[in-house]
């Protein structure tokens, strides 16, 4: 790949959060580039900073109570020092956002079609009519049958599936160089997610844009990611591509992951599941491997006192040592 | 939604039904009658017994009550014993009166608490929300009639700047301008207390509906747009924030008939909440059955203009 095909770069970024007077860095030095025309994955636990970090981008944090240290770039520009107005010119137009909750994402006072057109009014020089047939040809671009009559709905009128594509429409509607999807199928059910992957996949390859797909569902992981990046406690443990990393897991993390999923022939009626849980913002112990705590079969020598990534093969990186040593503890406390 | 309207009119019949029977037998219940006042040492019982013969007051229950809900439904409540005039006639002149000053107020209300409520959502925790929530916290603490009293004492008699009872200036005749002026001149004072004293939950309400309403997911989205943040607000956040408002519109506008009992007595002023009170001291039966028929009434009203006024400002609530 070529240096510019990277549209997006973050550079050891921290976004903390105020609690009782204290900051606390829910995105803990996290550093990774998205290339254009690319599907990068970031997968997790609830609570591992995925999300923080997505909202971090495009600075949609309730700013009285966050602070963000590092350095986002985008097109030479740092957007972590960009003031609201800076920023509002590259919201929307230049970088895009899929929300998780496709009812509560929408206003329910607003007609569809305005909801969408909002956006074209302060981005593009479309005049009112321009606007109104572009909002049509997006219903349309996101697969909606009768644009005219949805435009014209309020949200509580369409099904979720529907609502999603809304939402996708209002992302994609100047046409934005990155879309952030934040856990865009998750309300969703079993086929309409499918189809909505299958969209983001079809506008992808039309506009050429990068996406960054947060996501803790595996299985949409593999169908449309080409890089995945694991967090845990706002950190990155794990990066590699993405069939590297299905066939090479090598984090304890991300292996426990792997091995949490239901199998179909399992002979076994029980879940695998990892010990723990995930420590919180306040209590997180933040020098030494974060997930020793999980795996304390392991012994404690295998970890690394400040774990660094490490590439354990081309483009894959792997946080700490202690993979070396890992086997799933068999003793029956699983 | 027009036949919704009417079948909710027409279930209103019932619900009048059981409160005219309601009214009808508190009124019976209460103790004595509109003659007892004319009792002295000389007066011949036989004269009394006459007397209710010939208000009816010794027919059947069912015999009076068909007797007052008939003649109640064309409009006739009978005679005021009190002001010796047509309840209908004396409702209508108080209720204008009444109107005048509700209106004024409600007005004036908004217009204070409606800023007030969305500068302290909008900008909340800051110094601003804090001397905000402090006025709101102090004006819910006094009582109505303390600072009715106040301001009558203060503004009425010290200062002079405004009259102290009534509604008109008895020497201007209806129709010129200081009769107008006049009047605005007795409203004034009671309008600012009430106003004054009702702006809290206003002002509570709204500001806690915009701290909720701005960590929505839909503002997350407006926001994701790249919009304005001021457009944020006025088309996503107060958008959502005025609907509990807009839910309680329908009672305020019928209430502006209903009139405050504190305001106007204080104030002498002659509207409902006044002749209502003073109607039950002296056992007004025709005016008391009369004001509650029209407070039941209006209150079935305003729940049906809330209902209304809610299917239009929220697209999710059609009345169907």
């Amino acid at each position: 790949m070529q240096r510019t095909d990277e549209i997006l770069k973050i550079k050891d970024l921290h976004t903390a959060f105020r609690i009782n007077d204290r900051y606390y860095d829910a995105v803990d030095g996290v550093s990774l580039t998205l290339k254009r025309n690319e599907i990068l994955a970031i997968v997790g636990e609830s609570g591992c900073g995925k999300s923080t970090l997505a909202t971090s981008i495009i600075g949609l944090y309730d700013q009285s109570k966050t602070r963000v240290q590092g350095e986002i770039l985008y097109k030479t520009q740092n957007l972590v020092s960009l003031n609201e107005d800076h920023l509002n010119e590259i919201r929307g137009s230049e970088i895009g956002m899929i929300f998780q909750d496709p009812l509560s994402s929408l206003n329910p006072l607003m007609r569809v079609g305005d909801q969408i057109e909002e956006g074209l009014i302060y981005h593009t020089k479309l005049s009112s009519e321009e606007r109104k047939k572009r909002v049509l040809e997006l219903l349309q671009q996101v697969g909606i049958q009768n644009p005219e009559r949805v435009a014209r709905q309020f949200p509580h009128q369409l099904s979720g599936g529907m609502r999603q594509r809304v939402i996708i429409a209002i992302a994609i509607s100047c046409k934005p160089k990155i879309l952030i999807a934040d856990e865009p199928t998750t309300a969703l059910d079993v086929t309409i997610q499918a189809q909505i992957l299958d969209l983001l996949l079809a506008l992808q390859q039309e506009t050429g844009a990068g996406i960054i797909l947060i996501t803790h569902d595996l299985g949409v992981v593999a169908e449309v990611a080409d890089r995945v990046v694991v967090m845990y406690a706002g950190e990155i443990i794990e990066e590699a591509p993405v069939r590297e990393i299905f066939l090479h897991p090598k984090h304890p993390y991300t292996r426990s992951l792997f091995h949490s999923i239901p199998q179909m022939y399992s002979s076994s009626d029980r879940l695998n599941v990892i010990q723990g849980m995930v420590p919180s913002l306040t209590n997180l112990p933040r020098n030494g491997c974060r997930f020793a705590s999980r795996i304390p079969w392991i012994r404690k020598e295998a970890h690394e006192k400040n774990p660094h990534l490490h590439e354990v093969a081309p483009n894959h990186f792997v946080r700490c040592t202690c993979w070396k040593e890992f086997h799933f503890n068999r003793g029956g406390n699983t | 939604m027009w036949k919704i309207i009417v079948r909710r009119f027409i279930l209103m019949i019932p619900q009048l039904f059981v409160l005219s029977l309601l009214v009808f037998f508190l009124a019976k219940f209460m103790p004595g009658d509109p003659f007892t006042g004319l009792i002295t040492p000389q007066t011949d019982p036989a004269r009394l017994e006459e007397l209710s013969e010939k208000a009816g007051l010794n027919d059947p229950w069912p015999v009076q009550y068909v007797r007052w809900i008939g003649n109640a439904l064309q409009g006739e409540f009978g005679i005021s014993y009190t002001f010796k005039r047509d309840v209908a006639e004396l409702i209508g002149e108080r209720a204008l009166n009444t109107f005048w000053l509700s209106l004024l107020s409600v007005i004036l209300l908004y217009t204070i608490a409606i800023p007030l409520g969305i500068l302290a959502g909008r900008y909340h925790n800051s110094r601003l929300d804090k001397t905000i929530i402090l006025y709101s916290f102090i004006t819910y603490a006094i009582p109505t009639f303390v600072l009715s009293l106040l301001f009558l004492y203060l503004f009425g008699y010290k200062l002079e700047w405004f009259p102290t009872s009534g509604s008109v200036d008895i020497e201007y005749s209806s129709g010129t301008i200081q009769y107008y002026w006049s009047k605005l001149h007795h409203i004034l004072l009671p309008t600012i207390t009430y106003a004054i004293l009702g702006t809290t939950g206003i002002i509570q309400f709204l500001r806690s509906e915009i701290i909720d309403a701005k960590a929505m997911d839909y503002v997350r989205t407006a926001r994701s747009k790249g919009i304005p943040i001021k457009k944020v607000y006025t088309k996503h956040i107060f958008r959502n924030s005025l609907l509990p408002i807009a839910a309680f519109l329908g009672f305020t506008i019928t209430g502006l008939l209903g009139g405050s009992i504190f305001i106007e007595t204080i104030f002498g002023y002659p509207g409902m909440g006044q002749l209502f009170i003073s109607s039950i001291a002296s056992r007004d039966y025709s005016v008391i059955t009369a004001l509650v028929m029209l407070y039941g009434f209006l209150t079935l009203l305003g729940s049906l203009l809330s209902d209304i006024i809610m299917s239009i400002v929220d697209p999710r609530i059609r009345i169907e």
